[in-house]
């Protein structure tokens, strides 16, 4: 078990680099591209990644600090030497396997699904990558090696984003998502810049030991928990930063379920998690904020949607910020179980929808769908399951950890009192809307009437390949495989190994927000339990009841309401019009920036360049004139002179002895009279 | 009238001048040298008519001797020169002997 802990992790981490680099080299040279070689790879790391679960389970705690670099005589801030390595903790352990579970499914998915494309290789190369650096992110113990992997994930994102680089709208999609999380990103790292300049470590756990010693207190520590907080809403794609991920899925169906909803995105969340215990009181009521209203901004967004990945993508951002605010009001396990159960049935949820457009030759509209049950029926019952784990559906996962996050949403209004009750309120409303637009899926893509017969004709239920995961990642939405208590998680395994810490700062008070001691918190969730179960079943049971009211049953003719309520319905189809505000504000005003400097680069600095440019060209005409006619002259005046004398002294060279005799005899004459006259 | 130096040095000096003339007048060969005979013997007159006059004793004339038998050495050095000048251009013109400035 030592051994599991101590040598394993290493290898889950190279694992797919090993796969990333035969990929990326010799891909092409393997028969099939080598899809078969990352595949088993990953089913390999998945074997590895469960062990060390189980290691976990039993041995407990295991992390490995190694010397990273030593500055010698050197020192940052009196430091010589840094130190990083990997933590194998309840988090990591349970990370590890959900990503490479879900990246061998979608190894195995990908074989039939991009079969045929022309980067095949490729593909299956940066899913390696992905994989590599998603698992070095949850593995490391240093918060700036998490950066690093954290930038790599974007980086492999931005890759399978843009995939089909030929075509204009992913590179668009690609490059919006890049610099989106770029803004993020930057904060992040003035996070972790103040961590290092206050406490003087990178590793998580001098960085909670500096806290408790109160080295980092008051303003700061929540200047620096929400200034990372800054990198989680990039990469988990919370409001205001919520606009890269919808348009994320222009990427192949496959990597937007690894990627864009199931790890990728969880990320953020995780990050939340892991600072949990340094997040101020006053970080921490922004964190919940942020969540709720990103929950609720992307579900009323998800009602009108049409695309059946958009649909999708908003209700991934819809779960994100109800994780994302399930840690802030305190539920640290709770938030942390809701990623694990999303990313299980939303991966299901999106390789649904991908089996949906293979079957549907890439048709992604709901409109055109419809009575596609009957076509592909395994598809659509591991889509229900999914779905109503998602809905919060009593003996599914999703009901588990959506009814506790909102037990404890409950029990943080209950302490917290006045404005705290929007979170709650919201979130029950969240949980409803969420039942409503799932169901509203199911039911226009395959329920009802064809709407497309010629397309509908054609369609067929996917292959072996894509399947398999299917429904595998529909049995992992069963509330068994977490709790075998159907109504609530608390004694399963996955809370117990879970266990929710205490907040450093347990018992503090911020503005609106008063951190309790663990064991008072737990008390109040206990209260709130079966409130909020009771409430939820009421609430997700009239969403599907609508949904089926409106779109099965048709009692209420849709179009008229949306006529009623159109100002709202637009609203809602062009999501609260934010990718348009942007493009006013931000992106107008980095624009007209650039251009202001584009005019200042072609005009100032070309102008200058140009300016000295004729300037020395004139100048030097001149002295080519000055060297041509005066210097040239010169000389050539000399040679001519030279010349001349030499005319004229050829004609004495005669070559007659007489003729020099005769010279000789005029010179003395010459002479005699010169002297003569002295 | 008494015969004195000058008359001697009047003699010496004309006849210089015509070996000086005949030397770079004449083309022929055989008066070219004629021409510096004359100038030779100019000059031995010339250093006679000093051991006559200037109480040099015998010294000029010695020194006139040797010019006539270095005159002797030259003339058939000189002949010797221009025979094979003939032979070799069937002249004695030595205008014509100018193969060597071209």
């Amino acid at each position: 078990m030592e051994f599991a802990l101590q040598k394993l992790p290493v290898l889950v981490l190279l694992i797919p680099m090993l796969s990333f680099l035969v990929l990326a080299f010799f891909g092409k040279r393997l028969p099939r591209g080598g899809d078969w070689f990352g595949t088993s790879l990953l089913f390999i790391n998945l074997a590895i990644s469960g062990f060390i679960l189980i290691a976990f389970g039993v041995a407990g705690r295991y992390e490995l600090n190694l010397e990273w670099f030593n500055l010698g005589n050197n020192n940052v801030l009196g430091l010589t030497k840094f130190f990083a390595g990997f933590q194998i903790d309840e988090l990591t352990a349970i990370m590890l396997v959900v990503v490479n579970a879900i990246s061998a499914f979608v190894h195995l998915f990908s074989i039939k699904y991009m079969e045929g494309d022309t980067k095949y290789t490729r593909y299956y190369a940066f899913l390696g990558l992905f994989t590599f650096s998603m698992l070095g992110l949850v593995l490391t113990n240093n918060i700036l090696l998490m950066y690093v992997f954290w930038e790599l994930v974007g980086l492999s994102s931005y890759l399978l984003i843009g995939f089909w680089y030929e075509k204009k709208a992913p590179q668009e999609a690609a490059k919006k998502a890049f610099l989106v999380n770029r803004i993020g990103d930057v904060g992040f790292f003035l996070g972790i810049s103040v961590l290092f300049l206050t406490i003087g470590s990178l590793t998580f756990t001098d960085i909670f030991a500096g806290v408790a010693a109160g080295k980092l207190a008051g303003g700061t520590l929540t200047a620096a928990g929400l200034l990372l907080f800054c990198g989680a809403v990039g990469k988990s794609a919370q409001f205001p930063l919520h606009v890269w991920l919808p348009d994320a899925m222009e990427g192949p169906t496959p990597v937007s379920a690894l990627i864009h909803a199931a790890t990728m995105v969880a990320a953020g969340v995780y990050l939340v998690a892991r600072i949990f215990v340094i997040l101020s009181a006053d970080a921490l009521t922004v964190v919940t904020f942020i969540g709720i209203i990103t929950a609720f901004i992307s579900a009323t967004i998800a009602l009108t949607q049409n695309d059946i990945k958009k649909v999708l993508a908003y209700s991934t951002i819809s779960q994100l910020g109800y994780m994302i605010m399930a840690i802030g009001v305190g539920a640290y396990s709770f938030g942390f179980f809701h990623l694990v159960t999303h990313a299980f049935f939303k991966a299901c949820l999106f390789l649904t929808a991908g089996s949906v457009i293979y079957g549907m030759h890439h048709i992604q509209d709901i409109r055109e769908m419809g009575g596609l049950r009957k076509k592909m029926p395994i598809t659509f019952y591991t889509f229900l399951m999914a779905t109503l784990a998602i809905s919060g559906v009593p003996l599914t996962s999703g009901f588990l950890s959506k009814d506790a996050i909102l037990s404890a949403t409950l029990a943080f209004a209950g302490v917290n009192g006045g404005v705290t009750y929007i979170v709650p309120i919201l979130a029950f409303g969240v949980a409803g809307l969420t039942a409503f637009y799932m169901f509203r899926l199911l039911i226009i893509t395959f329920l009802g009437e064809p709407k497309n017969q010629e397309k509908y004709d054609h369609c067929h239920e996917s292959p072996w390949q894509m399947t398999i995961p299917l429904i595998s990642l529909a049995v992992l939405s069963f509330f068994g495989f977490f709790s075998l208590n159907p109504l609530s998680a608390d004694h399963g395994w996955f809370l117990s190994m879970v266990k929710m810490p205490e907040s450093i700062l347990a018992g503090t008070k911020g503005a609106f927000y008063h951190i309790l001691p663990l064991e008072e918190f737990t008390e109040h969730l206990h209260h709130a339990h079966t409130t909020a179960m009771i409430l939820s079943l009421l609430i997700s049971g009239i969403g599907i009841l609508t949904a089926f009211v409106f779109y099965y049953w048709k009692k209420v003719n849709v179009d008229k309401l949306t006529d009623s309520i159109k100002p709202l319905y637009n609203f809602s189809l062009n999501k609260w019009y934010f990718d348009e505000l942007y493009d006013k504000t931000a992106v107008a005003f980095t624009m007209s920036l650039s251009r202001l400097s584009s005019w200042f680069d072609a005009k100032v600095v070309d102008g200058v360049v140009n300016g000295s440019a004729s300037f020395t060209r004139v100048f030097s005409k001149y002295t080519g004139l000055f060297d041509n006619i005066f210097v040239d002259g010169l000389v050539n005046l000399m040679g001519g002179l030279v010349g001349a004398f030499g005319l004229l002294f050829r004609k004495f060279q005669t070559g007659k002895i007489q003729t020099y005799i005769a010279f000789l005899v005029f010179g003395i004459i010459i002479l005699y009279f010169v002297f003569r006259a002295m | 009238m008494e015969i004195g130096l000058n008359h001697y040095l009047v003699l010496g000096a004309v006849l210089f001048g015509l070996g000086l003339f005949a030397m770079i007048s004449r083309r022929n060969a055989i008066l070219v040298l004629m021409g510096i005979e004359l100038i030779l013997n100019a000059a031995n007159i010339n250093l006679v008519a000093f051991s006559r006059y200037c109480g040099l004793g015998v010294n000029g004339q010695v020194v006139s001797i040797f010019v006539i038998i270095l005159a002797v050495a030259e003339a058939a050095v000189a002949l010797g020169i221009v025979l094979n000048l003939y032979n070799n251009f069937a002249s004695v013109d030595i205008d014509e002997a100018n193969t060597m400035k071209d």
